[in-house]
């Protein structure tokens, strides 16, 4: 299984969980179908001609209907967005397998997951909807809930221990590292350049190479974005059969240079008419940019004595961890780990308390609130967190500004429940994966024979029907898939590596044919084990259990159903060459044959001895001879045919 | 100069020099000492021709260049060495050549080298495909010098084209010519049409028809070759033939001109229309023709953009043909390159007076903005053509850059309304978009200025029209918004745009409205601070313009809201006296200057006070940039106390005055008290010429408007001049820090009498490398550098 994402814009149709009593989301009226049955007002609300459902946030889930999840052996994870569902798939379905990723991913990917739980659990609410989803009233709702698709498989968030225990079957892995999966293919991850641990994937046997190239980045020369982590491998990515791409930019007409420069200057503006600005984000990722640029900015704007908070359950442990994981950083910030100077700029903004951090809105953070200020918080689709109460808080007024900077909900949406909105909105996403000329450069590089996508990638945006270079654009044209769609991968496995054992190896005889190739005939036992097959001494004098082979090398151990020796008969002398009919023609006459009749078939020529009423059928690759229960004649036969071919 | 002359010293250093050129174990000088040389040689031989040098060296010998050739025999023995060497440098070998061209260039120095030269012809026909470019080049050159001279005996009549009565050196090299003409190898013909351009470009007597006559047959052949061979060398011979006299009398050339026009790609054929359209006469039929060329281009643009049939657009015979749209859509370079280039020419085409009329301004301008919407992705095309374009366009740096100074330019013209609307509104995108690269930005900024200062003013009063006050309304948030960004390029683009649409609208009502109720002056204070040295710069600007209209008041920003409101002039000054970097400080003495100039508020409420601080600390700064301007500045100061200089006509009709003229006394005093005596008199002896120079100037005006009126000096005080010479000398001797104490004007006075500042002048005025710049100094060093001058240890590297 390739990622494990959570689609978490299932939790839009929801009301925001606010962390204090608010009395507006409370009073908001029920709603109610058009002929006045008011069945489902408790559970769905109207709200600025919106309508919500008013329940604990649900998500939905990686699809669990096409295959048994059950028998799912390996799943490997791209970075840490990209690990949301694991909880759900790992504790509810009878997965039993392995979960690869990096470290980095891990550590980040379980700030995420507590960041989330806390977020819904610290706001308990009793009630749950499930009227709604039934199929039938689901027809009934107004947009965008009549659309939404899966409802009923939609889930409440995990708890703590669900993640713990889900988190405790990854196993770590390490860029470049080669992991062996039963023998069968070799997976090894690749920095993606996109977020501390990221990686691209290959999947290889000895002759098949798949790419899985999922959220990468290749923006090393930005100045913005002073190339946080170690760059993009592409060069590993050479000579794959396939490629399958995913994770491109979801704002391919928005450059992240141009989107930072928006965030910075709108921010100035807003702080200078003494407003607030408020930034919803994921703890981790972009968040670091941000912080960055702002390090660097501030000064030139005259920003330095406004205030930087960062609110979330886990802001601590982020701004820590991006500091220590050296060996995951671009070369550049690796340098700096060991040098007192710490390699992300924040550390220095938290040391000049122009960033201050804290778990929640409580405690600490009241007191030392002060206003005209920034504050980073989440949740970023407005739902819960922290950033609930800034909304409801700073949203009548004007003077502050919201800017929304993370691409995976739409912002309109977002805002929904907080209409009417006084305080301005301003959208600058900033996705840094790769966008298509991008892409475009990388697959002429990297040159796979075939590229697998989402259909999306295949056309340009529906909202620019005319932006033909918002599209993938290669030969031969990217295979695509959507949803739910099985696709075979256009490779046929033709070969296994075989190996010989060193014994067997020594007492071959090759004979060479052509110049340059020699055959040999091989009388071995093939031993197949966790898909490796190997080459092994016939035993002497009857056939006893194999020896064991050199291996395993890793993998799962699997119990197969037959690890028995086959029944081996005796050998017989392999033939090769090929039979000159003329000549074949005059033996048959020297040895007293006659009558005999030659004609041409398609595939080769079929020798008829009248006299006796016996065919031979001569064939590139096989040769009959037809006779009727004459023994003695069919081998007298046989032997002169055998006489113009090599034996070994 | 007096270096135009061989002195002996010179002739005695130049053969060993020659020596060591012809020697290929010596290491030659580079290329700079080389280029120095030839300079040299060439003002000798130049000297010659003239007719008005003879007046100002009259002890100048009849012939300079035949004399030095015979003078020296080691130049001709140069020439002769190098061009029968096996394998002659390229640096020495281009020298050569050039050096014999200078010389060949005249008839007798041309006879004198004749018997050798023209042995070397055939030398020079293979030189003409050396590998280095400066030798093929050289050796190209000298071609057309021989030929020139050549043929300038039988130039009195027309020589036939068979060419039976050319001299045998001419026929030599026009037979040469004709087989390279022919060949099928594409670096002969290049080299032949090379060898033809230069000779049609410099000579321009009858002779030159003939061979047009006897030649282009041949070049005629060269258009039915497919590809055309060396096309852009065609083309610079076809246009130089076009602009001798050749081209006014013969009418075939037109015909050439036109076929080629139609035979050429339409990228090559982009330069050769614009060559046409240049041509002073040239037939109407072919000008139109040419003008289709340079449209074509943005023709397509406007077919691939059209939603629906338009308005008329370009001309007949500008219609988007099916090259250009293959041309197009063949690669993205070829797409972008011939846009970018047909909008350069028509850029090009639009400043001249011969451009054609009637000019399709409103076809241009529909294009530019289709051009430019296409590049930021705006665009709706519906055509096939259309999409592709929007695919190869889109964010493609290099062609907005192109269409935003096309659009600028075509400022210069009108349109319909509906259509400057358009082009309001594509300017106002790109100025929004964060897809805007800096260069990109700034562009937009200049041409959005061009337009606005081009839009009409309303009929009824002075006042900006309707439209322009609506688009000032949104373009100022969208500079507010600039002026934050982080990209130091973008602020500063947004100052600069500031600046300048404040220097011309800061009197106009609306603007000043618009502005003072937006946040942008002060934004503008605040970058004052910026941490890029040229943002500050440009901040400096800015304010000061904006204060110079009272469009200017002291910001109070978050950062320092404690900070109790300062002027402006102490804000500059503070700049002035503690800036690091020299651009900012550079900017505030310019401002100042100005200020003083315009009779600035701030500066009059206290004008010796406001000279005096600003004089301090301009004396006190490191960058002479800053020293000179504040001289300029006091130079400025004096101007208003005494009167401009030469404005004292006697016959001049005295224009009314709001106070009398200060007495001289007063000024003096005056002068004293703002000392500016020793400002300038420090900057006298400044170890920067410049400032020293600016510094005798004013010193010299000021003696100059002193010493007629008479003035203290006759009121028989004894100054004490002493202690003020005293101490001149010991800044002469560079012991600056010596301060000059308070001065008495008559003491001032009698010093700048005492003083030889015409002389200071003149020794000033010789540049300081005067000595190293000689012809000798030249020698010495070249020699120096490969030791030949043992004794001369003097290294000016």
């Amino acid at each position: 299984m390739l990622d494990c994402g959570l689609d978490m814009t299932s939790t839009l149709n929801f009301l925001p969980l606010p962390l204090v009593q608010n009395p507006r989301l409370s009073n908001l009226p029920g709603w109610s179908l058009k002929d006045g049955n008011a069945f489902l007002d408790k559970e769905l609300k109207e709200c600025s001609g919106h309508v919500f459902v008013d329940s604990v946030p649900e998500f939905c889930l990686p699809e669990t209907e096409l295959i048994d999840l059950s028998t799912v052996d390996v799943i490997l994870i791209s970075n840490y967005h990209c690990m949301m569902a694991l909880p759900y798939i790992t504790e509810h379905t009878g997965f039993t397998g392995t979960v690869y990723a990096t470290e980095p991913t891990v550590q980040i990917g379980r700030l995420l997951m507590e960041e989330l739980v806390n977020f819904i659990e610290r706001v308990p609410k009793a009630q749950s909807a499930s009227l709604w989803k039934n199929k039938d009233t689901q027809r009934l709702l107004p947009s965008p809930l009549k659309d939404a698709v899966e409802v009923s498989t939609w889930r409440r968030c995990y708890t703590m221990q669900e993640v713990n225990s889900a988190l405790s079957k990854i196993q770590l892995v390490g860029y470049s590292q080669k992991i062996e999966l039963f023998g069968a293919v070799q997976v090894t991850p690749l920095s993606s350049g996109y977020a501390l641990g990221s990686s691209n994937w290959i999947i290889q046997s000895h002759y098949e190479k798949v790419s899985y190239v999922s959220g990468s980045s290749l923006l090393t020369t930005h100045p913005q974005f002073s190339v946080v982590f170690q760059p993009m491998d592409q060069a590993s990515l050479k000579n794959s059969d396939v490629l399958i791409l995913t994770g491109l930019t979801q704002i391919p007409t928005a450059n992240p240079d141009g989107m930072v420069g928006e965030f910075c200057s709108n921010l100035a503006l807003t702080v200078r008419n003494g407003g607030n600005v408020l930034v919803p984000c994921y703890p981790s990722g972009v968040i670091y940019d941000l912080l960055e640029c702002l390090y660097q900015y501030i000064d030139s704007a005259g920003l330095s004595s406004i205030p930087f908070y960062f609110i979330s359950p886990v802001a601590n442990s982020s701004l820590e961890f991006s500091q220590i994981f050296a060996e995951w950083l671009c070369h550049n910030k690796q340098t700096k780990v060991y040098l007192p100077e710490p390699p992300f700029p924040h550390a220095e903004l938290i040391q000049t308390n122009k960033l201050k951090h804290y778990p929640s809105i409580h405690g600490d953070f009241s007191n030392d609130f002060r206003q005209p200020c920034v504050v980073f918080t989440g949740h970023p689709s407005l739902r819960f967190g922290d950033v609930v109460h800034f909304m409801e808080l700073w949203g009548k007024s004007s003077l502050n500004t919201v800017i929304f900077t993370e691409p995976d909900f739409s912002y309109l949406e977002a805002l929904a429940p907080y209409q009417p909105l006084a305080m301005k909105c301003i959208y600058c996403p900033i996705d840094t994966r790769l966008n298509f000329i991008q892409v475009s450069k990388l697959l002429k590089e990297v040159q796979p024979l075939h590229v697998v996508c989402p259909e999306q990638y295949t056309q340009p945006p529906p909202a620019q029907s005319h932006r033909v270079d918002l599209m993938i654009d290669c030969q031969p044209p990217a295979m695509s898939y959507r949803r739910a769609e099985v696709l075979a991968l256009p490779f046929r496995r033709r070969y296994e590596k075989i190996e010989i054992m060193p014994e067997l190896a020594d007492s071959l005889v090759p004979m060479e044919i052509k110049p340059g190739i020699s055959l040999a005939t091989v009388s071995a036992v093939l031993h197949t084990k966790d898909n490796k097959h190997v080459l092994q001494v016939p035993p002497r004098g009857g056939w006893g259990p194999p020896p064991r082979p050199a291996q395993p090398t890793g993998g799962k151990k699997r119990k197969r159903p037959s690890d028995d020796i086959p029944d081996c008969k005796v050998l017989k002398p392999l033939l090769s060459g090929s039979i000159p009919v003329e000549q074949f023609v005059q033996t048959l006459e020297k040895h007293g044959f006659s009558d005999i009749k030659v004609e041409d078939t398609a595939k080769g020529h079929i020798v008829l001895l009248q006299e006796a009423e016996t065919l031979i059928q001569i064939e590139e690759d096989s040769t009959h001879i037809i006779c009727d229960n004459d023994e003695v004649l069919r081998v007298r036969l046989r032997d002169l045919v055998l006489k113009f071919l090599q034996k070994f | 100069t007096p270096s135009l002359i061989m002195d002996p010293e010179c002739s005695r250093l130049l053969p060993a020099l020659c020596a060591v050129l012809v020697d290929p174990r010596q290491p030659v000088a580079d290329d700079t000492c080389l280029e120095k040389l030839l300079d040299w040689f060439k003002t000798v031989t130049e000297a010659g021709m003239g007719e008005g040098v003879t007046v100002d060296f009259p002890q100048r010998p009849d012939r300079p260049s035949l004399l030095l050739l015979q003078e020296n025999p080691c130049l001709v023995e140069l020439l002769f060495r190098v061009l029968k060497a096996h394998d002659p440098r390229p640096r020495v070998l281009s020298f050569s050549l050039r050096l014999a061209g200078l010389f060949a260039a005249q008839e007798d120095c041309f006879q004198y080298l004749q018997v050798s030269l023209s042995r070397a012809v055939d030398t020079i026909f293979s030189l003409q495909g050396d590998s280095s470019l400066f030798v093929a080049s050289a050796a190209g050159q000298l071609l057309v010098h021989i030929l020139a001279l050549a043929m300038r005996g039988p130039a009195e009549g027309h020589p036939s084209p068979q060419g039976c009565d050319w001299p045998a050196c001419a026929q030599k090299i026009v037979c040469h010519v004709e087989d390279s003409l022919r060949s099928t190898a594409t670096p002969q013909v290049t080299q032949a049409l090379n060898v033809l351009t230069t000779t049609f470009g410099h000579c321009h007597s009858p002779w030159t028809q003939g061979l047009w006559v006897r030649l282009s047959p041949l070049v005629a052949c060269l258009l039915e070759k497919d590809p055309i061979p060396a096309s852009h060398s065609l083309v610079d011979l076809l246009l130089s033939v076009a602009r001798s006299p050749v081209g006014s009398s013969d009418c075939g050339l037109w015909e050439t001109l036109a076929q080629t026009l139609s035979h050429l790609s339409p990228t090559q054929a982009g330069p050769l229309a614009l060559g046409i359209l240049k041509l002073q006469d040239c037939p109407q039929a072919l000008k139109t023709q040419a003008f289709g060329v340079l449209l074509q281009p943005l023709a397509c643009v406007l077919k691939a953009a059209a939603q629906a049939p338009g308005p008329p657009g370009f001309p007949e015979g500008a219609t988007g043909d099916s090259i250009t749209v293959d041309t197009f859509l063949s690669s993205k370079s070829a797409c972008v390159g011939l846009l970018c280039q047909a909008l350069a020419h028509l850029e090009l085409l639009q400043l001249l007076p011969q451009r054609p009329s009637p000019w399709p301004q409103a076809p241009l301008l529909r294009a530019a903005v289709a051009i430019l919407r296409f590049c930021h992705g705006s665009a709706a095309p519906t055509s096939d053509v259309g999409g592709h374009l929007c695919a190869v366009l889109a964010g493609c740096v290099r062609v907005q850059r192109a269409a935003l100074d096309f659009l600028g330019t075509l400022s210069q013209g009108t349109g319909p309304q509906e259509l400057v609307t358009q082009v309001f509104a594509v300017l106002l995108e790109y100025l929004t978009s964060p897809d805007s690269s800096p260069m990109v930005l700034k562009k937009a900024f200049q041409a959005t200025l061009r337009w606005l200062l081009g839009s009409p003013k309303a009929p009824s009063c002075c006042d900006l029209d309707p439209h322009t006050q609506l688009f000032l309304g949104e373009l100022l948030p969208v500079l507010r918004k600039r002026l934050c960004s982080p990209c130091w390029e973008a602020r500063d683009s947004g100052l600069e745009f500031l600046t300048q649409v404040t220097r011309h609208w800061g009197g106009q009502a609306a603007f000043r409205h618009a502005l003072l109720a937006s946040e942008v002056p002060e934004l503008t204070g605040q970058l004052l601070r910026d941490p890029e040295s040229y943002v500050r710069a440009s901040a400096v600007t800015a304010t000061g313009q904006l204060s110079s209209w009272g469009l200017y008041a002291t910001p109070t920003g978050p950062e320092h809201p404690e900070v109790q409101q300062e002027s402006l002039f102490t804000e500059l000054l503070h700049i002035l006296s503690t800036d690091s970097e020299g651009f900012p400080r550079r900017a505030v003495m310019h401002v100042f200057t100005q200020w003083l100039k315009d009779g600035h508020a701030d500066v009059a409420e206290d004008l010796e006070q406001f000279v005096a601080r600003v004089l301090q600390a301009a004396s006190q700064d490191l960058d002479w940039e800053v020293r000179a301007q504040g001289l300029e500045l006091a130079l400025v100061f004096l101007e208003q106390l005494l009167g401009q200089p030469g404005s004292r006509c006697p016959y001049a009709v005295a224009l009314p005055e709001a106070a009398p003229p200060a007495t001289l006394a007063q000024v003096l005093q005056a002068l004293c008290r703002v000392q500016l005596f020793e400002f300038a008199l420090r900057a006298l002896f400044d170890c920067d010429r410049p400032v020293a120079q600016k510094s005798c100037d004013l010193l010299l005006f000021l003696k100059a408007k002193a010493t007629p009126c008479g003035g203290p000096q006759e009121a028989g005080a004894s100054p004490d001049v002493v202690s003020v010479e005293a101490a001149l000398q010991r800044w002469q001797a560079g012991e600056q820090g010596q301060p000059l104490g308070e001065l008495e004007p008559e003491a001032v006075m009698a010093v700048l009498r005492s003083m030889d500042l015409e002389g200071l002048r003149g020794m000033l005025a010789k540049s300081s490398d005067h000595m190293e710049k000689s012809p000798q100094s030249l020698l010495q060093d070249m020699l120096a550098t490969v030791g030949v001058l043992g004794e001369n240890e003097a290294d000016c590297y």
